[in-house]
């Protein structure tokens, strides 16, 4: 799950790191007097969605007056915002945070990080003077510069480690700032079963303070049994509406940009299928794994998701009936078929347990529908369809 | 793992955990206990055909610890829910066993970082989780997989997806060849044994011949395993990414098929593999075909 930057500020804060003074709302006339509480000669009104360069695509506006942070409000909020990481769709603007406007002095950003390295199995931090821009940039561009100290043992923070790198020639003069910043981002990224945990860029002010002015968080979605007070904070606006749907099923749904509807038991399996059409000269619509044990309803709803997609030409479904039986998966077949009333070539590859109980089922229901015995004819046929 | 692994299933009482214990049972797994909290003392009846004697009860004990003094169980199985399988996974290595399988899904990732460095810290194998669990055809199965699909063999199989095994399996018997041992390391982005520690052990047990190693999208495991396997892996190794097709960004069913910042593509993963000497599967439906060619030349 994703936090807005208004709600990772939030956290920030309860963990005792400085973040501009500032407010959300969804309403420009409030933005006009957040502005003028403020008591601020300059401003930001920041765009809040699920994304970053936000900057670059129009989603922050400065401003110097009341009036003009009601006016960057109006523009923005109702907005959809395309930046280079929401995709083609882009996001919607449903509330925007002002805030006091803190120029870098001397040019001094910082980056602090943290996320999980799965090579060494624990959480890393992330430290870097040059922040302000991406760290998979940074990373790819200057990795030197990005220095790393691994928290392998958790809940033990690594504070011989973190002492050893503050007291590195560059970053002495920050070393008493700096350090409650550190373990505090690392307390709240372990208390907060994160998976990462993100300021950039972290700024130095005039009287040696460190702020962040950004900040970017997202939680482990398997551990939010046990954060319920972060749970109202998902905004499904954010998310893509038939990704959202299929979770509330237990589906796993990633749309794509073909239209060959994809239906797959395993999330291994799925991304091979997804493989083999495109090997065929297809294109896959989607990523759907129904998992390894779906019932004739969840068969059903992962219908509905394919043809709520309306590229969707030809659908293929791929399913290696292990604990899954194929008569099961069969009925849930063509029980989804008639109540959607299917009007697109269906291929259907079916394997494992049951299997000719499986296949009888669609043979005697008289439905439309291709039935093969391997993957490679599955998609070789489907693509057929769609030439 | 053979017929003398002698497996306890921890959450024994539960639908999976019940369900697969029967289907372990029924292939011929030697399961000599379950632990369920509070429902020691009770029996597991497996009701499968009392013909073949496996309707023997199973005892069911509150603490691993107890079961494996009761009943000289070296292995376990897990299926203990995900909101409490840390606590289930730390009992177990506590226990004196050799090997867990953790089949659970959904284990948050800290809980994962805990109990990797516990495991490291006491020397206990840990598969999964997320994972399909184990089998050695013909002598035992430790997991979920299918039994039917498998075939005594030489083949090694090794895989961090599920179904995708079993179709890779089912190839490779409807070719008229067997696998030595199938395992499925696990689909999240922490797991205990690595393909690297899996496939030190092909390469020294003199049952598996050739080894296929099926890998997916998302972190550098594979890239690791290229690099074990042209250091210390003289046998053939046949490996099949999946994941071509998924784009940046996006989270593909398992929480480690993920590519981020144009690391753990699939492209990187089958030019690294293929430039260690190992042949490499395009299509995934020819798996199985391609086993058979590199046993013909290897003969």
């Amino acid at each position: 799950m994703n936090l807005h930057e208004y709600q990772a500020k939030q956290l920030l804060t309860k963990y005792g790191i400085n973040i501009p003074r500032g407010e959300v709302t969804d309403n420009p006339s409030r933005a006009a007097e957040i502005f003028k509480n403020l008591n601020i000669s300059r401003g930001a009104v920041k765009a809040q969605i699920h994304a970053g360069g936000r900057g670059k695509a129009g989603g922050i506006k400065i401003v110097s007056l009341p009036a003009e942070a009601e006016k960057a409000a109006a523009e923005l909020l109702g907005q959809t915002l395309i930046t280079h990481q929401t995709g083609p769709k882009g996001k919607p603007v449903n509330k925007i945070l002002v805030e006091e406007l803190f120029p870098a002095e001397a040019g001094r950003e910082l980056y602090l990080g943290i996320a999980i390295d799965r090579q060494k199995a624990c959480p890393v931090m992330m430290f870097s003077t040059e922040g302000g821009m991406e760290i998979e940039e940074l990373a790819r561009r200057a990795p030197e510069k990005i220095v790393k100290v691994l928290i392998d043992s958790p809940p033990e923070l690594p504070l011989d480690r973190i002492n050893e790198l503050l007291q590195k020639e560059n970053l002495k003069p920050f070393a008493f700032h700096l350090k409650p910043i550190l373990t505090s981002l690392a307390r709240l990224f372990l208390e907060n079963d994160c998976s990462l945990a993100e300021i950039n860029p972290l700024v130095i002010t005039k009287d040696g303070k460190l702020v962040a002015l950004d900040a970017k968080i997202n939680l482990d979605d398997r551990a939010l049994f046990r954060h319920k007070d972060l749970v109202g904070w998902r905004d499904l606006t954010q998310e893509d509406p038939l990704e959202a749907e299929a979770s509330k099923f237990g589906l796993s749904y990633v749309g794509l940009d073909g239209n060959i509807g994809c239906l797959v038991n395993g999330a291994g399996l799925a991304m091979s299928t997804m493989d083999l059409i495109k090997l065929h000269g297809g294109e896959p619509a989607n990523f759907l794994d129904v998992g390894g044990g779906a019932s004739v309803e969840q068969v059903t709803e992962a219908f509905k998701l394919l043809l709520a997609n309306k590229n969707v030409k030809a659908i293929l479904v791929n399913i290696f009936g292990g604990i899954m039986k194929c008569d099961v998966i069969a009925e849930g077949i063509t029980t989804a078929v008639k109540q959607v009333g299917l009007r697109l070539p269906l291929v259907v590859r079916l394997e494992g347990t049951n299997v000719e109980l499986g296949k009888n089922i669609i043979k005697k229901s008289g439905l439309n529908i291709v039935s093969v015995d391997t993957m490679n004819e599955a998609a070789k046929k489907v693509v057929g369809f769609i030439k | 793992m053979n017929k003398n692994t002698r497996v306890v299933v921890q959450g024994i009482t539960g639908s999976a955990g019940s369900f697969h214990a029967r289907q372990m049972l029924e292939y011929g797994t030697e399961i000599v206990a379950g632990v369920t909290p509070r429902k020691g003392g009770q029996l597991f009846f497996a009701g499968g055909d009392p013909v073949s004697g496996r309707d023997k009860p199973v005892p069911i004990f509150n603490t691993v610890a107890e079961a494996v003094r009761e009943t000289g169980a070296n292995t376990s199985v897990v299926f203990v829910p995900a909101a409490f399988a840390i606590d289930a996974l730390r009992e177990a290595a506590e226990s004196g066993l050799n090997l867990v399988v953790c089949i659970t899904e959904g284990i948050p990732t800290l809980d994962m970082v805990k109990i990797y460095k516990f495991y490291k810290g006491k020397g206990v194998r840990l598969i999964g989780p997320n994972c399909p669990g184990l089998t050695t055809p013909g002598e035992a199965k430790v997991g979920i997989m299918p039994g039917y699909i498998h075939k005594k063999g030489t083949v090694g199989v090794v895989s961090r997806s599920g179904t995708l095994t079993y179709e890779a399996v089912w190839q490779i018997t409807n070719q008229g060849l067997g696998q030595s041992t199938c395992v499925g390391i696990g689909g999240d982005a922490i797991v205990g044994m690595s393909f690297s520690e899996i496939l030190e052990l092909f390469q020294s047990d003199p049952e598996t011949e050739v080894i296929v190693l099926i890998g997916e999208i998302g972190g550098t495991m594979e890239e690791e395993a290229a690099e074990y396997i042209k250091e210390h892996v003289t046998k053939p190794v046949i490996a099949f990414i999946a994941g071509q097709t998924a784009p940046e960004g996006k989270r593909m069913g398992h929480a480690g098929a993920i590519i981020s910042g144009g690391a753990g593509t699939a492209q990187e993963k089958v030019d690294k593999l293929g430039s260690c000497g190992i042949t490499m599967v395009a299509n995934p439906a020819e798996i199985g075909q391609t086993v058979a060619q590199v046993m013909r030349n290897y003969r």
